[in-house]
């Protein structure tokens, strides 16, 4: 198959030893197997996630994510662009249908980016898309299974999708109270899904975890209970807010609610890339607070020929 | 910006609706809510909110000025986004509640001690300055708010976490001094005051 290349947008969790680099490195190493080039966007700055709306009102936040599709169109031209995090995706993707919804606020943005000197390279024509998509969309499930030379059978996967890789925008047109791709993804490198896993969908508390963290422990609590109660080895996301939250706040919840929480939090990509014969640390998996045993092990053995 | 406040008050005298209309984020769907309630049942947060969403529409368009700008209700937003997609009219409520949230912040009539607010004004004085978030400076930020004492209580209360996460080579502790960021940090700082700018007087908030 041709080398596939795509405008990455990393986004400010992915940086060297910060919250999600381990993510960040499994995208690479599954990329690498799937012959796919990631052209990461220079210069790239914050979305303004889910929480600068408050202070950034609606103008500066649309302005920093036109710089991202700006310097995309720029330096990537051509390319799609495609995020790993939901909220840089969501981010990128909200201020192009504003902005090409209004004349005004089209022109008041290419105002404000000329202070950045990229007033005359935004178009908003690029397609904005999540790697997931990228994965359904530009390979699909078989040809995804192909690469794979390990299988992860025996793990069974809480598959939690959490709220903004599945809302507003969804993905490959899956419902927003049931999506199925993650199950469907954890069934084509060999894993066990649970499909009857009812908190696949509930918000973790997003950046509230860090200014509400009782009230989200509280949604946190439910999301881990449930796993462990249908019988799931592991919770399985593609978000890295939501990985971050579900897994570092077990510790705070077993203290506040008597429980004995301690269920590894992994990425579809470090799945997909341990089935795809990368090492534990190509798979970011030394990068779990809650070590994924079972993962690790299946890493660590040798490929049958 | 208590003075934009009175200056509100004065043009909108007869009508709050208008008032949102013309300054809040997509502000003209709120005369769109038929009052059905499936956003404030969708809510994550739901229980916590003194006038859940939908109550909120209601209370703007019988001119509740006060008590909708100074309640700590759309502070509760996780942005999950459920009440968008359930919503039988496909009014944008999610972003509405961010724009009732920065309306209330710019005229300095929200909750002052709100955990949000003060954490969402630290994210963006952070990102404003190089462009990226700096994760150590936001969460130490965060829990040394309310002083020293209270901050060295909350940073061991969150020893173990933290530990974890230094651990797992997810906390990066030596940025807390220096951080790159943006090559052109000096254009995005330039950028941002220039669309504050056009905002504030497109809204007309420049004071």
């Amino acid at each position: 198959m041709a080398k596939k290349e795509y405008s990455f947008y990393p986004g400010c969790t992915s940086e060297r030893r910060a919250s999600a680099s381990n993510y960040m490195v499994s995208v690479e190493s599954m990329c690498n197997k799937l012959d796919v080039k990631l052209n990461e966007i220079p210069d790239w700055n914050c979305c303004t996630a889910s929480i600068g709306y408050a202070e950034g009102g609606e103008l500066p936040r649309h302005a920093l994510n036109a710089r991202n599709i700006a310097l995309s169109e720029k330096h990537n031209n051509g390319q799609d662009i495609v995020a790993t995090c939901a909220a840089c995706w969501l981010g990128a993707k909200e201020t192009q249908q504003r902005l090409s919804a209004s004349d005004q606020l089209l022109s008041d943005t290419k105002e404000a980016l000329k202070e950045a000197g990229l007033a005359i390279d935004y178009t908003g024509d690029v397609p904005i898309r999540h790697m997931v998509e990228v994965l359904l969309e530009d390979f699909g499930y078989e040809e995804l299974a192909k690469p794979a030379i390990k299988s992860l059978e025996g793990i069974k996967f809480a598959g939690y999708v959490g709220c903004q890789t599945n809302r507003p925008f969804g993905i490959d047109g899956e419902s927003f109270e049931n999506p199925r791709y993650l199950d469907k993804l954890v069934e084509t490198v060999g894993g066990q899904a649970i499909e009857e896993y009812d908190q696949k969908v509930t918000c973790c508390g997003g950046a509230l975890a860090f200014s509400e963290p009782e009230k989200s422990q509280e949604q946190i609590k439910d999301i881990v209970e449930s796993a462990y109660d249908h019988g799931a080895d592991m919770i399985v996301t593609p978000c890295p807010v939501c990985q971050m939250n579900v897994e570092i706040y077990q510790d705070s919840i077993n203290k506040n609610y008597k429980t004995k929480f301690n269920m590894p939090v992994t990425y579809y990509s470090q799945l997909m890339t341990v089935a795809y014969g990368g090492s534990a640390k190509e798979a970011g998996l030394d990068g779990q607070v809650i070590r994924a045993k079972q993962l690790e092990d299946i890493a660590a053995k040798p490929v049958k020929k | 910006m208590a003075d934009s406040d009175t200056a509100m008050v004065e043009r909108y005298r007869n009508s709050f609706l208008n008032e949102v209309e013309a300054n809040v984020e997509e502000g003209d769907w709120v005369k769109m809510c038929i009052q059905c309630g499936v956003c404030s049942g969708s809510c994550p947060f739901g229980p916590h909110w003194e006038h859940p969403p939908q109550e909120l529409f209601m209370m703007i368009r019988a001119g509740k000025r006060e008590a909708v700008l100074s309640t700590d209700s759309m502070w509760m937003c996780t942005s999950c986004y459920n009440c968008i997609v359930r919503c039988p009219r496909e009014i944008p409520i999610t972003h509405i509640m961010h724009g009732l949230a920065n309306y209330a912040h710019r005229l300095g009539i929200a909750p002052k001690m709100n955990p949000t607010r003060r954490f969402a004004k630290l994210f963006w004085d952070n990102i404003a300055q190089k462009g990226r978030v700096n994760e150590m400076r936001l969460s130490v930020g965060l829990y040394f708010m309310d002083g020293l004492a209270s901050g060295i209580k909350k940073s061991m209360e969150m020893a173990s976490t933290g530990w974890g996460m230094f651990r797992a080579k997810r906390m990066n502790p030596p940025t807390l001094f220096v951080h790159k960021g943006c090559k052109d940090s000096e254009g995005i700082r330039k950028m941002l005051k220039k669309a504050q700018e056009i905002e504030d007087r497109r809204k007309g908030l420049t004071v």
